[in-house]
């Protein structure tokens, strides 16, 4: 589903490279858990399968279903299956979250050739949403992500990925700021989205979240490359030796 | 001969000089009324104020107004809906008063019979050498509105003073008295359909008490110049919300004046400017803290697109016995091409020593990561745009507390943005 080859990329305002060389697979059905220390390239990674303008591929590719998915911009990315859920969700003030939704949504099943949504579906679809991951409605009349706390952001999150259906999930350290509780209400929500026709990346830099979202493949990442590939017995041992040994072996 | 350097009137000054034989003959008004209007064209022919005056600086409108069109008594224009279904309309068209209903609570009168029966000649006049506004519209206003609110009666359903142009030239004044307590929603409705020349003066008193929300929804044409003037007046313990839509015109002025004269009286301003074109369009406030423990807070927001000129000048003064003021100005601007401009001039005038003052201004452009947040959910551009700039905006309108007039102007910031997306 997922094929990122021998990709480099750089800050576009500096020049600065910070992907160097970068190889990843992740199939149909697929889990796959990114972990590395901070500033090793995780964040940018997933900004840049999202589309985010400030940084530039300068080589190699990255194809979502065999095609490049690299001339296509956020909008059209989002629609064809692509969601990222931010590590650090923004605040947009002036916009009420659950107009936003109902734009997001329509939006893309605008592009994707479907009808609009009327009233009242959204409006079940999402109390139904919001309910599982213990979100109260009342937030959504809030603007988005404003006032939200850490965890009801990273919730909110999960809430629109719930929503997008989307095909393809990078979760970018989900699981940072939210409380055990909270982490098994996300871990569920992501849960019940995997599926034979999902894949789902999972950037992390604690195993505990792997506990609860078992991947099927763990990847280091360390200085914008891939550095070791493994199955979940990697998190365990990278929880226990921590990455100095990983990283000594790839340097 | 005059060897003095007084330059060449324009054909707007001399037009506007000439026209006062012939048209006073139609103008309403007993001796004081005249005598007022005389006194007007002498100012004009002063000249119109120009970028060496400090109130007109960033509008220069001897170079803005080169022209203006002649009245022209054969075009008619219609009343439009309400702002918010089941209102009180109360139409001025082409200049004429149209039909005084009875409105419960209130006294309505046509203004043109309050000018000749001269019991509204003090209103008249100018405030300055520079005011031009009230130099044209003391010379030529020929009716209005004069509303009385009763003490104590509070409205349930707004009133909406429409002045809607068909062309030609319109002077229009709407005066309206809020009883003291009373409590009233006012739409002032700027709307027309021609390249005229609409001048408007509207004059609030809001006795000890009294609570009224005043819109200004302007929405005169791409080729409209519309210069107009609200100035308000507080009494003890009164509070008005005046909110402001700029959604038109070529040349737009829009003073505001306001006298926070009554100890405790609170005063807010809520603005928004939607500027697209090749146009100009200005908000100057001078507000005066008069009393003790008086508030207010102003805040305006600009979307300036193509090659838009916007302006504001908010002056603030305290005076020395009016000790405890808290007043705060925001002024922010949303730059959507680099044609636009916006400027802002703000000026606080302290005497008294206890009181917290303070002001900003920004101009920003489209923040890139809001933007890049909203496309990553699908939204194309051109609507992630759209709705981050209303956003920006309904924040302002959203301040109003009545959720039907909130959703009435939302629908006509969608209107602007349908016609100028
Ligand atoms: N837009 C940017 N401007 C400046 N530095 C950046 C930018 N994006 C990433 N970096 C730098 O790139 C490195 C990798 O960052 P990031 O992808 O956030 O790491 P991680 O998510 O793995 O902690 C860091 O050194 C970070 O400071
Ligand atoms: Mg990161």
């Amino acid at each position: 589903m997922l094929e990122i080859k021998n990709l480099h990329a750089r800050i576009a305002e500096d020049g600065t490279e910070i992907i160097r060389g970068l190889n990843l697979t992740v199939k149909a059905g697929e889990v796959a858990a990114i972990m590395g220390p901070n500033g090793s390239g995780k964040s940018t990674l997933s900004y840049i399968l999202a589309g985010r303008e400030d940084y530039e591929v300068t080589e190699g590719d990255i194809l979502y279903n065999g095609e490049s998915i690299l001339e296509m911009d956020p909008a059209e990315r989002a629609a064809a299956g692509i969601f990222l859920a931010f590590q650090y969700p923004l605040e947009i003030p002036g916009v009420a979250t659950m107009e936003f939704l109902k734009v997001a949504m329509n939006a893309q099943r605008k592009a994707r050739g479907e009808p609009e949504l009327k009233i009242p579906d959204l409006l079940k679809k999402v109390r139904e949403a919001a309910g599982s991951l213990d979100m109260n409605m009342d937030m959504l009349k809030r603007p988005l992500n404003v006032g939200f706390s850490g965890g009801e952001k990273k919730r909110a999150e999960i809430l629109q990925m719930k929503l997008l259906e989307p095909k393809l999930c990078v979760l970018d350290e989900t699981d940072s700021g939210l409380d055990i509780d909270a982490l098994k209400i996300v871990a569920e929500g992501v849960n019940a989205l995997r599926s034979p026709d999902r894949a789902i990346v999972v950037i992390t830099h604690y195993q505990r979240l792997l506990e609860y979202i078992v991947p099927d493949s763990v990847h280091v990442l360390y200085k914008g490359q891939v550095v070791k590939s493994g199955d979940k017995s990697l998190a365990l041992e990278l929880e226990e030796n921590g990455y100095a040994g990983i990283v000594g072996e790839a340097a | 001969m005059n060897i003095q350097t007084q330059p060449q009137r324009t054909p707007a000054e001399t037009a506007l000089i000439d026209a006062f034989g012939e048209r006073v003959s139609y103008l309403p008004g007993d001796s004081v009324v005249t005598v007022k209007r005389d006194e007007a064209i002498e100012a004009l022919k002063t000249g119109l104020p120009n970028r060496k005056v400090e109130a007109w600086h960033y509008t220069d409108l001897r170079r803005l107004l080169a022209t203006v069109p002649a009245w022209d008594g054969t075009l008619a224009a219609e009343a439009c809906e309400p702002l918010v279904a089941g209102s009180s309309v109360l139409a001025v068209l082409n200049g004429q008063a149209g039909k005084v209903g009875t409105i419960d609570g209130l006294t309505v009168e046509r203004l043109a019979d309050k000018l000749t029966d001269g019991s509204l000649a003090d209103t008249l006049g100018t405030l300055d050498a520079a005011d031009a506004v009230g130099a044209i519209n003391t010379a030529y206003v020929a009716d209005g509105f004069a509303l009385a609110i009763a003490s104590g009666a509070a409205l349930d359903a707004p009133v909406e003073l429409q002045n809607v142009q068909a062309g030609g030239q319109t002077h229009v004044r709407f005066d309206v008295r809020a009883g003291a307590g009373s409590k009233a929603t006012i739409v002032e409705r700027q709307t027309g359909t021609a390249d005229a020349l609409a001048t408007s003066i509207s004059s609030l008193d809001v006795a000890d008490g009294a609570e009224v929300v005043w819109i200004i929804l302007q929405e005169q044409p791409d080729d409209a110049t519309h210069l107009a003037r609200f100035q308000g007046r507080l009494g003890k313990d009164a509070r008005l919300t005046l909110f402001i839509m700029n959604a038109g015109g070529k040349l737009v002025r829009q003073e505001v004046n306001v006298d926070a004269a009554g100890e405790g009286a609170d005063f807010q301003l809520r603005g928004v400017n939607l500027l697209a074109g090749e146009t100009h369009s200005d908000i100057t406030m001078q507000l005066d803290h008069s009393r003790e423990h008086t508030t207010s807070t102003e805040v305006l927001r600009n979307v300036v697109t193509d090659r838009a000129q916007g302006v504001f000048q908010g002056q603030i003064r305290v005076a020395q016995r009016a000790q405890k003021t808290d007043a705060r100005m925001a002024c922010n601007t949303l730059l959507l091409s680099d044609d636009g401009e916006f400027s802002t001039k703000p000026e606080l005038e302290i005497f008294a020593d206890d009181v917290a003052c303070g002001h900003g201004a920004t101009v920003t452009e489209i923040d890139h990561n809001h933007l890049f947040y909203l496309m990553a959910r699908g939204v194309p551009e051109k609507d992630a745009r759209g709705l981050l700039v209303k956003a920006f905006l309904a924040e302002v309108i959203e301040e109003l507390d009545d959720e039907v007039v909130i959703e009435a102007l939302e629908a006509r910031l969608n209107a602007w943005f349908d016609a100028h997306g």
